[in-house]
C-alpha cells in the first residue's frame, strides 16, 4: 500500500467506529466516536499524531519551507487553540465511494470571510472550535474573520471581526474564545495553500481525508492574492441569534415511521445538545421519539444521508447529522433542516437547547 | 422486474429514490450515471453527488436546484432503463482481478457453517464474478453482490475491533476487501494486497458501484502480484 493509503489506515484508528448502522463495522449506532468537540479529547487531535496521520500534505504541506523560498505569504501556528482545522466548501461527488463532502461546518460565515479579504468564496480558510488560537504572519497578510463573534488581536491591539484586517510581517494575530457559539473563521487573502486532496482542503474528521489539525509549529502557506481587492472595510451581518436556537425542518423520508410524525419532533421543549457533538452530528437529548407500531420492529436497509438529516435509533434520541456526516445511515430519518439553517447547527454549543419548527 | 419507483424529497437539495431491490438499484443507478455522462440536461449539471445504497439512489443536487423537474427526470430515465434494449451496465466493464491469499481467521468457521470444506468454501469464493453494488461505509469499501449462496453466513455475534487493511471478507449476501483497517464483524477469508483506495489516485477508488471483481486465489505469498490486471479500474 502506498504511504497515503497508510496515512488512511492510521486515521482510521483515531476514529475507531465508522457511524454507520449494519454496516461492516458491526451494528453501533452513531455511536462514541463523536467525540470531536469540546471534551479534553479535543487536545489529541492536535498532538504530533494528527500531524504523522493525514494524506500527502503531512509531507508537503506542514513543511512548506521549500514553497516559501518563491516569497509568499504564511501562518505560523503558535498556538492552535482547542481545535483548528484547514477547511473550504468541501469535496463533492466522491459520496457513491465512501468519501463525504465535509468542509466549512458553518460555510456561510467561511463565505463571508472569504468575500471580506476579496478571495474566491472557496478558498481554504481556517474553523476555530472555541477560538484559542495564536498564530504569527510571514510577510505581510489580510485576514478576516466571521463566524461565532470573538476578540481578535493583531499586534496586541483589538481588531474588529467582519472586517479586512492587515497584518504586518512578524505580527502575532490572537483569536480568543467566542462570546457565543463555538466556531470562527479566519480567512487569508490568497487561500491557505495546503496541497488539495480529491480537489479540496477541506478537512473531513470521520474519513481521516484532508489537512491534519494545526499543530503548534506547524507553518501554513499562503496562496498568490486575488487581482480584486476587498471590496468594504466592514461587511453588516445579523444580530447573534437569540436561545433557544430554532432549527427550521421539514418531513424526511421516514416521518411516518414516528408517532405525531415531524411534530413529534416540533415540541416547545426542544432538546438539549449533548457533549459528544462534533462536526459528525448533534446528539439530542430530550423527548423520546416513537415509532408507529406497524414500524416497531422494522429494519430499514442503510441509505445515502445529506447533512442536517435527523436521524432517531432505537433509543428515540435524534441525532442531527453534520457536514461530516458519515456517507450512509442505517436509521429513520424523521426530519430535515432546511438548507439556510445548516450553519446554525456549527455554532451550537453542548449544553444549549435547540427547538425544531416546521418550516 | 419490478418498475415500482418512488421519488421523496430529501430536505432541500436531495431526492432518494426508493426501488424494489439491489437489483433494481443497480440498473436505476447505472441508467442515471449514463444520463449525467451523456448530457442529459435535466439531471447533469443538476446532480453532484449520486448514492446508491441497498433499495435506494439518494441524488444530492446543486443548491436550490428544482427538484419536481429532477423528479420528472428520474421517472424518464427509469421508464427507458426498462426498455428491452437496455442491456444491464452503461457500459461492458472490464473484470477486476483481485489475488487473495486465503488464510483468513475464519476460514475453518465459515466451513463448519456452511457444511463444506475449507477447500470448497475458497473454490467457490474464487469462482463467482462479483459486482459492486454500492459503498459508503468507509472510502474506498465495496459491497459485493454474486456471493455463491451456499457461502451465506451471518456476521459475527461480537465484531473485531479490528479487521486489517486488506482483508477479504464475507457477511449474508455480500463480500468485501476491507480497504483500511477498522472494526469489524464480517468473516474473514484471506487478505489482498492491492491498494483499494488512494486519496492521490484520480478516481481514488479502484472499485465504484458497477465495478465487476473476481477473486484469484494466490498459491503462495512470495509469487503474489503486486497489483490486480484491470484495463479499466472502477
Amino acid at each position: 500500500m502506498s504511504a497515503a493509503g497508510d496515512d488512511v489506515t492510521a486515521r482510521r484508528r483515531q476514529t475507531p467506529s465508522a457511524a454507520e448502522a449494519a454496516g461492516p463495522g458491526g451494528r453501533a449506532a452513531v455511536g462514541p466516536e463523536l467525540r470531536e468537540a469540546v471534551g479534553p479529547e479535543a487536545r489529541e487531535a492536535v498532538g504530533p499524531e494528527a500531524r504523522k496521520a493525514r494524506g500527502p500534505e503531512g509531507k508537503e504541506g506542514v513543511d512548506p519551507e521549500a514553497r516559501l523560498a518563491g516569497g509568499r505569504g504564511a501562518l505560523e501556528v503558535v498556538d492552535p487553540g482547542v481545535l483548528t482545522l484547514v477547511q473550504d466548501l468541501g469535496r463533492p461527488g466522491w459520496a457513491h465511494v465512501g468519501v463525504g463532502r465535509s468542509g466549512a461546518a458553518d460555510a456561510p460565515a467561511l463565505r463571508l470571510a472569504n468575500r471580506l479579504v476579496a478571495n474566491d468564496e472557496g478558498a481554504a480558510g481556517l474553523e476555530l472550535l472555541m477560538g484559542g488560537l495564536r498564530l504569527r504572519a510571514r510577510g505581510p497578510l489580510t485576514i478576516a474573520c466571521a463566524g461565532a463573534p470573538a476578540p481578535v488581536r493583531v499586534g496586541g491591539v483589538a481588531v474588529g471581526m467582519h472586517a479586512p484586517v492587515e497584518v504586518p510581517d512578524g505580527a502575532e494575530v490572537r483569536v480568543g474564545a467566542p462570546s457565543s457559539g463555538l466556531r470562527t473563521y479566519v480567512a487569508v487573502r490568497g487561500g491557505i495553500d495546503v496541497p488539495p486532496v480529491l480537489g479540496s482542503r477541506a478537512s473531513d474528521r470521520l474519513g481521516g481525508i484532508g489537512p491534519a489539525a494545526l499543530a503548534a509549529g506547524g507553518v501554513l502557506p499562503v496562496g498568490d492574492p486575488p487581482s480584486a481587492w476587498p471590496p468594504v472595510d466592514v461587511a453588516p451581518v445579523r444580530p447573534w441569534p437569540e436561545r433557544p436556537w430554532r432549527l427550521p425542518v421539514v418531513a424526511g423520508p421516514h416521518a411516518d415511521w414516528f408517532e405525531g410524525g415531524l411534530d413529534a419532533l416540533c415540541g416547545a421543549d426542544g432538546y438539549r445538545v449533548t457533549p459528544s457533538s462534533d462536526r459528525v452530528a448533534l446528539r439530542l437529548d430530550g423527548p423520546r421519539v416513537v415509532r408507529v407500531r406497524a414500524r416497531a420492529a422494522a429494519e430499514l436497509p442503510s441509505a445515502g444521508l445529506v447533512p442536517g438529516a435527523v436521524q432517531v435509533p432505537p433509543d428515540g434520541l435524534p441525532v442531527v447529522f453534520g457536514v461530516d456526516h458519515p456517507v450512509t445511515g442505517g436509521y429513520p430519518v424523521l426530519a430535515v433542516v432546511r438548507a439556510s439553517a445548516l450553519g446554525v447547527l456549527a455554532q451550537v454549543r453542548p449544553g444549549e437547547r435547540v427547538r425544531f419548527v416546521r418550516g | 422486474m419490478t418498475s415500482a419507483l418512488h421519488v421523496v424529497p430529501f430536505g432541500d437539495d436531495a431526492l432518494l429514490v426508493e426501488v424494489a431491490d439491489l437489483a433494481a438499484v443497480r440498473r436505476l443507478d447505472d441508467a442515471l450515471r449514463r444520463a449525467r455522462e451523456e448530457g442529459d440536461g435535466s439531471v447533469r449539471g443538476v446532480v453532484v453527488d449520486q448514492v446508491p445504497a441497498a433499495t435506494t439512489v439518494l441524488l444530492r443536487t446543486t443548491p436550490g436546484a428544482d427538484l419536481t423537474a429532477l423528479t420528472t427526470a428520474v421517472r424518464r430515465v427509469w421508464r427507458s432503463a426498462r426498455t428491452a434494449d437496455f442491456v444491464g451496465d452503461v457500459q461492458p466493464r472490464d473484470v477486476v482481478e483481485l489475488p487473495v491469499r486465503y488464510d483468513g481467521e475464519d476460514l475453518a468457521e465459515v466451513a463448519v457453517l456452511t457444511g463444506l470444506t475449507v477447500e470448497e468454501v475458497v473454490e467457490r469464493h474464487a469462482a463467482a464474478t462479483y459486482t459492486v453494488a454500492f459503498g459508503g461505509f468507509m472510502p474506498g469499501f465495496a459491497y459485493l453482490v454474486g456471493l455463491d449462496p451456499a457461502l451465506r453466513v451471518p456476521r459475527r455475534a461480537t465484531p473485531r475491533e479490528r479487521v486489517p487493511a486488506g482483508a477479504v471478507a464475507i457477511a449474508d449476501e455480500f463480500s468485501a476487501v476491507y480497504p483500511a483497517a477498522t472494526p469489524g464483524g464480517w468473516r474473514l477469508l484471506g487478505r489482498c494486497d492491492v491498494p483499494l483506495f488512494d486519496v492521490t489516485r484520480v478516481p481514488p477508488a479502484l472499485l465504484a458501484p458497477g465495478s465487476r471483481v473476481r477473486f484469484v486465489p494466490e498459491p503462495e505469498p512470495e509469487t503474489a502480484a503486486a497489483h490486480g490486471r484491470s484495463a479499466a479500474p472502477a
